[in-house]
């Protein structure tokens, strides 16, 4: 889904991706860099010459179900790739999620989209994140030079962990081509405890001893005024035993219900995909933002958010993970928002904006000078000239 | 090395990073090196203006970190001369315990003023030689960082000094019935800082990682002085991802002076499987079909008939004595749920050819189980008058293959070897059985080693799945990483540590000058492209 205005180069393979960051170097052009195109609106804005799309390197080029591990070309189709996995009774542990619908799309996001922009739903207080489960990574850095960095194994501490820095950096430090990755089995079922009525603070207590007690919880979220939701995931007699537990451990503590697993799959992935808040097209240009605060402390952060924003809001990763749509019309939420970020800790993302106030204000929590220069400095040294994404993560003075 | 001074060397690294004696006892499971001092070792040329000023530099150092901080006797500088590779030895140009993040920064910043190299240390437990010190280096030993800040069950987090012992960490949260999940073999001794830094692994590092994923926060001093936060209590720290590059570093990028941790709350029940097998066929086919199952069992250890062997002779775990092979597979949650993956984890067994399958059946007899496993390096040990430890990770179908390529090896060389395999995970740990008192078998079981690590990373693998790169495998690197591979890593040092002042000589096989190969060299701007669609 490039902008069709510009001059983009769609590489067949590697050795094309290449040439096209040669001849971006050679003519000083930056790039974008694109997959179909499903997280294009987040992020900071970015002043680029050309296009590189990267969604014809796609392709399964290694999937050993009994070794955990797969790897395919950065254009894949995550539905493609989701499916090859479910054939098998497997899946990503940490449930990537499609913000398309907050943006009126409906457009199915790529492997490299995935990794580069580092989104890991609702199993990551269980499963961990995206950075948790890329194991090996081909690129091509602004260098316009191929490098590869960590391996196939789930075991690996040979050199820095490069797959890290790559996951998230939104392709500011280098045009991936193909990864490996660590794939979990599918659990065989799940159920979810619903809790109707707490309040905010009540719910975050509930959620940290749910998550806090030995019944494996795999997901954990509130939204306000309405239900705490906790998952219990795996085989149907230990699902069945773990939500007594459970039941047992939450007692007293008001009204319950229990969701079978369709309810449950259901409203699981109404949260993951974020299908909370309104999407583009019920609603105007609402600004969506993603907050990562201290689990324990979510119901603190969006209070005092509250104090001086209108805002729709619910919670996942067992309040750790805020999400808030500003209702007020015209306002600088930035800085309120930013400043409960920084009285209790975490990060916060702007999702959707229109497009001036995505110029305005830092998509990205901006940084204390120091970690700022080291930032500036990492992709410097992948991508001295500047090429490759200048500036969708961190402003781009920098070079 | 004979295995008593090996002990010795053990209890003293312990006792200097813990403040306190400990018998023979609580070391015997842990995993050192052992063997004389390698033959072949380049360290970085050494910088003689730093040897010349070394009387100012101390006076200098003993002005930030006043007291007993500086150590500059060679007979109390001894202790820190190697780590848990023993077989290199350095004495350091001076050792400095500082005690404040503030004494931290100030030392560095020092360091990095007047170009003085810097090698930080934690407790010293490093198979790779990473905390090895350089004749004209500054050794920052991390020891008096020894205490818990914070412990946080709602958020189900531990803040700690990086001085803490991995199993402190566990024990402080024990009483609520919380853990931390990795588990090197060296736990009761070896620092979270150290495990950061070399992105430590352990037995159950299938179902519930590395180190790298379960930190979730770091207070990193850099070089320059300057100390930078990272990450937090929250999950996903924000930009790069600057945590995942710090841990597995080995101390090339900066040192850490404070580590927040996720904590786990154990399971309900644990239990093991001991199955034996006519052949490691068997057994990794066995392993195989337990994860195409679904089954993501808490740990999955394999062992040679040597090694069985030698477990059994030391420890009398009950170990089946008439197999090839010996896998302890561990299961853990709900008791439901554990007794129903235990009844189909033996027909899997029973499936692949198992001669035996015993489980566990009460925490005893599951720790049981374990007890010959975790003994197996100094059972190997007793057998032996020396012995190498290897740490390649292979895709774990390979592993008939790598067996009895190494079986061919090892009559190649005339050098017996013992294996011991997470198998989960495809960590291998073969043993190099050898005696330094014959000419040059140290230096074939050295040629061996490598031998093993490159056919590793011939079948798919790496040369280290969890003991770090250091000195060891240094010379190795360019069997897996391209020239090309290496100087992306390399720069990423030099974002760092421009200077390259700290830990030279580590991880990689040779320095680079940082302004060199930050230079870029663009070819021509005529390039053409007749193949790249456009539109």
């Amino acid at each position: 889904m490039a902008d069709k205005s510009k001059t983009t180069f769609k590489p067949e393979n590697e050795t094309q991706v290449v040439e096209a960051v040669q001849w971006a170097l050679a003519n000083e052009t930056a790039m974008e860099l694109t997959g179909t195109g499903s997280k294009q609106q987040i992020g900071n804005l970015t002043e680029t010459g050309c296009g590189l799309d990267l969604s014809d390197l796609a392709g399964v080029l290694l999937y050993e179900p009994e070794e955990l591990v797969m790897a395919a070309g950065v254009g894949s189709l995550l539905t493609d790739i989701e499916q090859e996995l479910a054939d098998k009774g497997q899946a990503f542990a940490f449930e990537p999620p499609n913000f398309s619908h907050l943006f009126g799309l409906d457009t199915q996001g790529t492997l490299g989209g995935m990794v580069a922009s580092g989104f890991a739903g609702p199993r990551r207080v269980q499963a961990g994140g995206v950075r948790d489960h890329v194991l090996g990574v081909r690129a091509v850095s602004g260098r316009a030079e191929i490098f590869k960095t960590g391996g196939r194994v789930m075991k690996n501490v040979t050199g820095y962990d490069l797959p890290k820095i790559l996951t998230g950096s939104w392709g500011t430090l280098a045009a991936m081509t193909s990864i490996t990755f660590k794939v979990l089995p599918k659990p065989e079922t799940e159920a979810t405890l619903a809790l109707i009525g707490l309040d905010n603070e009540t719910a975050m207590k509930v959620m940290s001893k749910g998550l806090g007690a030995p019944v494996d919880v795999s997901a954990a979220a509130h939204v306000p005024g309405t239900r705490t939701l906790l998952r219990l995931e795996g085989l149907a007699p230990s699902v069945a035993a773990r939500m007594e537990s459970l039941k047992t451990l939450l007692a007293g503590g008001g009204e319950m219900e229990v969701l079978e697993r369709d309810m449950s799959r259901d409203v699981w992935g109404k949260i993951r995909d974020v299908r909370l808040l309104g999407g583009k097209a019920d609603h105007s240009d609402n600004a969506i933002w993603r907050l990562s605060v201290p689990p324990a402390q979510g119901a603190k952060v969006l209070a005092d958010i509250e104090q001086s924003l209108k805002v729709n809001a619910f919670f996942d990763w067992g309040g750790g993970l805020i999400w808030l749509e500003v209702l007020d019309e015209d306002t600088a939420c930035a800085a309120a928002i930013r400043g409960a970020v920084a009285r209790f800790g975490g990060h916060a993302t702007l999702i959707r904006a229109g497009e001036k106030s995505r110029a305005g204000a830092a998509v990205f929590q901006p940084q204390p000078a120091v970690l700022a220069a080291l930032s500036a400095r990492l992709k410097g040294s992948f991508d001295p000239k500047g090429i490759l994404n200048p500036g969708r993560l961190y402003e781009q003075g920098q070079r | 090395m004979t295995t008593t001074q090996h002990t010795r060397v053990l209890r003293e690294i312990y006792t200097i990073n813990h403040g306190q004696n400990v018998d023979d006892g609580d070391l015997s499971h842990l995993t050192f090196q052992k063997g004389p001092v390698m033959s072949n070792l380049k360290l970085p040329d050494v910088n003689n203006l730093t040897l010349n000023n070394r009387d100012r530099i101390i006076a200098d150092l003993k002005k930030i970190c006043p007291g007993e901080a500086v150590i500059t006797h060679e007979r109390e500088m001894a202790a820190f001369e190697s780590d848990g590779l023993t077989a290199y030895r350095q004495m350091p140009l001076v050792v400095v315990l500082p005690e404040t993040v503030d004494q931290v920064s100030q030392v560095l910043k020092y360091c990095h003023d007047n170009e003085v190299r810097v090698v930080p240390r934690g407790a010293g437990t490093s198979l790779s030689g990473g905390a090895l010190p350089l004749q004209d280096g500054v050794l920052l030993g991390m020891g008096k960082f020894n205490k818990i800040l914070d412990i946080d069950y709602d958020n189900r987090c531990v803040v700690a000094e990086p001085g803490v012992t991995n199993l402190g960490i566990s024990h402080a949260v024990d009483d609520h019935g919380f853990y931390y999940a990795p588990d090197p073999s060296s736990q009761i001794a070896c620092s979270i800082g150290g495990n950061i830094a070399e992105n430590s692994g352990g037995v159950h590092s299938l179902k519930y990682g590395l180190t790298t994923n379960n930190v979730l926060g770091l207070e990193v001093v850099l070089i320059t002085g300057e100390v930078v936060e990272i990450g937090g209590k929250h999950m996903e720290a924000e930009g790069y991802d600057l945590l995942g590059l710090m841990t597995g570093s080995e101390g090339l990028l900066g040192v850490v002076t404070k580590v927040t941790v996720r904590i786990l709350r154990k399971p309900e029940t644990a239990r093991a499987l001991l199955i034996g097998f006519p052949s490691s066929e068997d057994a990794g086919q066995c392993v195989a079909d337990v994860i195409s199952n679904g089954i993501i069992a808490a740990g999955m250890e394999m062992m040679d008939k040597y090694a069985i062997h030698a477990a059994e002779d030391f420890v009398q775990a009950g170990y089946p004595l008439d197999v090839e092979a010996l896998l302890i597979v561990e299961l853990d949650g709900p008791e439901v749920e554990v007794d129903h993956l235990i009844d189909k984890v033996s027909d899997i067994a029973k499936a692949n050819k198992a001669v035996s399958v015993v489980a566990s059946t009460s925490e005893e007899e599951r720790l049981n189980f374990w007890a010959g496993r975790k003994a197996a390096f100094p059972a190997v040990g007793r057998i032996s008058p020396d012995y190498y430890c290897m740490d390649g990770t292979i895709p774990r179908r390979q592993l008939p293959k790598v067996l009895s390529r190494m079986a061919e090896m090892s009559r190649h060389y005339g050098l017996r070897v013992a294996n011991v395999f997470h198998a989960g995970d495809g960590n291998m740990h073969p043993l190099i059985l050898y005696d330094a008192n014959v000419p040059g078998e140290l230096e074939k079981t050295e040629e061996f080693g490598a031998e093993i690590l490159k056919l590793c990373v011939e079948v798919g693998g790496v040369l280290t799945g969890e003991h770090g790169v250091g000195v060891e495998k240094r010379e190795l690197m360019p069997v897996m990483f391209s020239e090309v591979d290496l100087e992306h890593q390399q720069r990423v040092k030099c974002v760092f540590d421009a200077k390259g002042l700290l830990n030279p000589g580590k991880v990689f096989p040779q320095l680079y000058n940082c302004a060199e190969m930050g230079r870029m060299h663009i070819s021509g701007g005529k390039l053409p492209f007749p193949d790249i669609p456009r539109f």
